[in-house]
């Protein structure tokens, strides 16, 4: 009898819950999550019709999940290679920009303050373990006066496949022949040392928690959580901080001729003030949607975060897109059909 | 004497080591339960019951929709696994032959005692890639293979415990084996039944692991059962992973919800059990 | 009026073809057998699922996957034995936590305590046996990492850092957390199993012991322990079963690092873990069915756990054929 009540009682919730909106799912990077989040969450105030789920389960994840057709578009930070494109036969992939980042070097260290000095080089040594402590040489140089205590680094990488991974070695194996040999550039790659978190949350996380750590996060979960984070120096020798002023000046190069399909990498980019760990993020957006109500949906986000949406992205510590790139991405929106 | 002396006072000793290991083990659990009140039921506002989660970095929004979601899951879990455990427990217990019977209990143990990600794994390849979508569906389907053992176990279990008096009564008054079953078994066992039961949703509501690609998550409400949903376990992950202090807090809370309902049910159902046990001997 | 008396035993089957379409019980026996089969099928079924989706994995690597050392999906290099590694090093630490503390608290409550704290205690700490394992998990972050990192890692350090076991940094996160958590999730089972195949030993035995002069321990440890040792090495059993499926709690204190460590104090994976985190962006269909090559592994392992625990428990517990 209770069973009946509860039966009668789920059937109801689950049909006035069928009523309702209409979902679209999406996932990939933790890099501009929180960005999307808040997109997602103001586009369906003004569209309450419209319910975008976005879960952030890393890069790899959202081209993963893209691909076995679980999504209605993905996102990440590393352009799909083209290799991965093939592997999608329903329906051409569309790059769309959405935003600039930066990726910092976050650190906990007792008695260092904001804006340590850290070179590629040093970068890479840290992450392929033969930089084993705070007061090695090579950070003393870059950082003369400020006392670094004689601990154990303890490096924080990422454990799932990720964009912000992809960006963080691919300026690493710019910077390091030896990187570049020894580990290389992808979404996973095979770390010699350290601790795995998931996602640019878990890193963060691991960070915060653990002393003497290091780790790479996208810029606004450093701001975010007040967490302490380094100045890289660029191509042109000057150590620069992230910030939404450097990361724009690193795509500046790229903005007018960036190739038509957006898939471009903008690491250690030339310029006296450009932040050299930066990057577009991109969502993965299918060229064919069979769904009207989900394909106008789509196209209606689009439209909006290159227009209003942009405006969000400086006060969350992304870079808004340059106006030739809006231009051009605009032009693409007709690609969906 | 001296050695006499010795053995006594090894006696001492280990006999004092052992009381040590009982109390370090008995009092985990007030330290898991204190731990959770401490940290989480400063949280637990309506805001939390009530409203949906905002995205990272803001404060304030609640777990409406994972508290709503798990209740889903579970729903859909026990429809599944409830008549499946039921009836085949019934099968073991009135029916059997022996060979068949014991394989059936060999599979229904191998089956619980298959670890929950494997569970996932399965519900992945037979629910999500089929119908390229993660859905609650899905969840609630990995969710109920848990359930089955469990329930086939309880059922068989305390149907055997009724005294073959009762069957022969029945029979004897010319009731067919079903209607024995249905009017007469089955009520004399359903208070063991009930129990095993409610251990089993128990069991399943703290269930992360094959939740994570059968219903995914979903920051708003899961609009059908084929769309991916939100549930208690798997926010506590998530948020218990993250760097931001808010979300902790109601991972906290949303801890002390899940196990504060574990607990009453699991001490629901043996107070239920003794209570059974006790009429059924008068 | 002597009307015989029908003796229908429990389990009839149907002999003859007129008692066989009696009222519906054709019907009634068809259906709860259907469902019964229904749980053998889905079982078979799991086994088979596992099997296919596995197939592009064992295909590349046959058995070396078993005893290959590196996971690289960029290069599609797939091994299983760091993951083999720290599920078998995590539960043993698990163990060798769990087994004595449980053990003892068993003799404890089984030979010494009056009857209500017996069941009193037992109580609670089947209670903990129901703490979902994302909750530990929640615990272990918050609490027990920071001691592990503040306390007990440099102190084992400064104490045993000379074993290759208590060497490296103190992150706090690692094999150890993770075998400490899982000995929390164990122990319920030791003492709960132990307890009744102590309780089962005849009475006999321990009068027998005490009457030749024994303490009350000698008589425990050398009389009543070994007559329960089926059964407490059945509990033993169970527990690794749990300890080497274990996810959540394993996942969020393990340190999440592809490689094998010899150090204790060294993060590493375990098979769950690594399912649990690499599952949803597993690209590629290598990579995929490495991830599900690496659940058969795992399944086939609680597999012969599980039967070898059942085996050992009901040659001893009291009750004959125990429910957990």
């Amino acid at each position: 009898m209770k069973r009946q009540i509860l039966c009668i009682a789920f059937f109801t919730a689950a049909a006035t819950m069928a009523a309702s909106a209409e979902t679209i799912n999406a996932a990939g990077a933790t890099f501009p999550a929180p960005i999307y989040q808040k997109w997602f969450q103001d586009f369906n105030k003004m569209h309450p019709d419209i319910q975008i789920n976005y879960q952030s389960i890393g890069s790899g994840g959202g081209i993963r999940q893209l691909t076995e057709g679980t999504v209605d578009f993905g996102a990440s930070d590393m352009p799909m290679t083209d290799e991965q494109l093939s592997k999608v036969t329903k329906y051409k992939v569309l790059h769309f920009p959405t935003v600039l980042g930066g990726v910092v070097p976050t650190y906990n260290v007792q008695g260092v303050a904001m804006g340590m000095n850290f070179s590629g080089p040093t970068l890479a040594g840290i992450f392929l373990g033969t930089i084993k402590k705070w007061s090695d040489p090579a950070l003393k140089k870059d950082n003369p006066g400020v006392n670094l205590p004689n601990e154990d680094i303890t490096v924080v990488h990422r454990s799932d496949g990720s964009g912000t991974s992809f960006v963080w070695t691919d300026y690493l194996s710019k910077v390091s022949p030896e990187w570049k040999s020894k580990v290389g550039a992808n979404t996973s790659v095979n770390w010699p040392v350290g601790l795995g978190g998931k996602g640019n949350e878990g890193v963060a996380g691991l960070v915060k928690q653990t002393p003497n750590s290091i780790g790479y996060v996208e810029l606004i979960y450093a701001a975010q959580n007040k967490m302490d984070y380094g100045s890289v120096k660029n191509a042109a020798g000057n150590f620069i901080r992230a910030d939404v002023a450097s990361v724009t000046d690193a795509a500046a190069g790229e903005a007018k001729e960036i190739p038509a399909d957006f898939r471009v990498s903008i690491t250690n980019a030339p310029g006296k003030n450009s932040y050299p760990i930066s990057t577009f993020t991109w969502l993965l957006i299918p060229d064919k949607i069979d769904n009207p109500t989900k394909k106008k949906s789509v196209t209606e986000f689009l439209k909006w975060m290159m227009t209003a949406g942009q405006g969000d992205a400086a006060g969350m510590f992304y870079a808004p897109l340059p106006k030739p790139v809006i231009a051009k991405e605009q032009k693409q929106i007709a690609l969906i059909k | 004497m001296d050695r006499l002396k010795r053995r006594n006072i090894l006696n001492n000793i280990m006999l004092t080591l052992t009381g040590i290991c009982t109390v370090l083990t008995s009092s985990v659990l007030f330290l898991v339960l204190g731990f959770l009140a401490f940290n989480g039921w400063r949280s637990l506002n309506w805001d939390f019951f009530t409203k949906l989660p905002l995205s990272a970095g803001e404060t304030g929004g609640g777990m409406a929709n994972a508290i709503v979601g798990s209740g889903v899951l579970i729903l859909i879990a026990a429809a599944i696994g409830i008549p499946m455990g039921f009836l085949g427990g019934i099968y073991l217990a009135e029916f059997g032959g022996k060979t068949f019977s014991m394989m059936v209990r060999y599979t229904a143990d191998l089956l619980n005692g298959v670890p929950s990600i494997v569970i996932g794994i399965f519900a992945w390849t037979v629910i999500v890639v089929p119908m390229h979508h993660f859905s609650a569906w899905a969840g609630g389907f990995a969710l109920s293979l848990m359930m089955i053992p469990i329930g086939l176990r309880a059922t068989e279990q305390f149907l055997r415990a009724v005294p073959n008096s009762l069957r022969e009564g029945s029979l004897a008054l010319g009731a067919s084996k079903t209607r024995t079953i249905l009017s007469v078994i089955v009520p004399a066992a359903k208070q063991g039944i009930l129990t095993g039961m409610i251990l089993g949703v128990a069991r399943i509501a703290g269930e992360t692991a094959p939740l994570l690609f059968t219903s995914f998550n979903n920051q708003f409400w899961a609009a059908k059962l084929g769309e991916p949903s939100a549930s208690l376990p798997v926010m506590i992950y998530t948020h218990a992973i993250s760097p931001y202090d808010d979300w902790h807090r109601q991972a906290w809370a949303a801890g002390l919800v899940l196990l504060t309902l574990v607990l009453i049910a699991n001490i629901a159902s043996r107070w239920v059990l003794s209570r059974g046990a006790s009429a059924q001997r008068g | 009026m002597a009307s015989a008396v029908v003796t229908a035993p429990p389990q009839s089957r149907p002999r003859k073809l007129t008692n066989f379409w009696r009222d519906g019980d054709q019907i009634s026996h068809l259906v709860t057998l259907l469902f019964a089969a229904s749980v053998l099928l889905v079982t078979v079924f799991l086994v088979y699922e596992l099997w296919i989706h596995s197939g592009p994995s064992r295909a590349k690597f046959g058995f070396s996957f078993l005893t290959g050392k590196t996971w690289d999906p960029v290069a599609e290099q797939f091994g299983a034995l760091p993951f083999i590694y720290g599920t078998v090093l995590t539960s043993f630490i698990a163990l060798a936590i769990s087994v004595p503390l449980g053990v003892g608290a068993a003799i404890f409550l089984a030979e010494l305590a009056p009857p209500k704290l017996s069941n009193a205690c037992t109580f609670f700490v089947e209670l903990l046996a129901a703490v979902p394992s994302v909750i530990l998990g929640l615990l272990a972050i918050f609490t027990l990492v920071p001691i592990m990192r503040q306390y007990v890692e440099p102190f084992l350090k400064d104490t045993l850092g000379y074993l290759p076991w208590f060497q490296g940094p103190a992150y706090g996160v690692g094999y150890l957390t993770a075998g400490i958590a899982l000995a929390i999730m164990t122990f319920p089972f030791v003492i709960s199993i132990s307890r009744e195949a102590l309780l089962a030993v005849p009475p006999e035995q321990r009068e027998a012991a005490l009457a030749l002069g024994a303490t009350k321990w000698e008589s425990t440890w050398q009389v009543v322990v070994p007559f329960a040792r089926l059964g407490i090495i059945g509990s033993i059993f169970l527990a690794l079963a749990r300890a080497l499926g274990e996810t959540m709690a394993v996942t969020m204190v393990i340190g999440n690092d592809t490689s094998i460590h010899t150090s204790l104090l060294a993060p590493g994976y375990t098979i769950a873990a690594i399912i649990a985190n690499e599952f949803t962006e597993a690209t590629g269909d290598v990579y995929l069915s490495a991830l599900v090559e690496l659940g058969l592994v795992l399944f086939a392992l609680t597999m012969v756990l599980n039967a070898a625990a059942q085996l050992l428990i009901i040659a001893t517990t009291r009750k004959g054929s125990r429910q957990d």
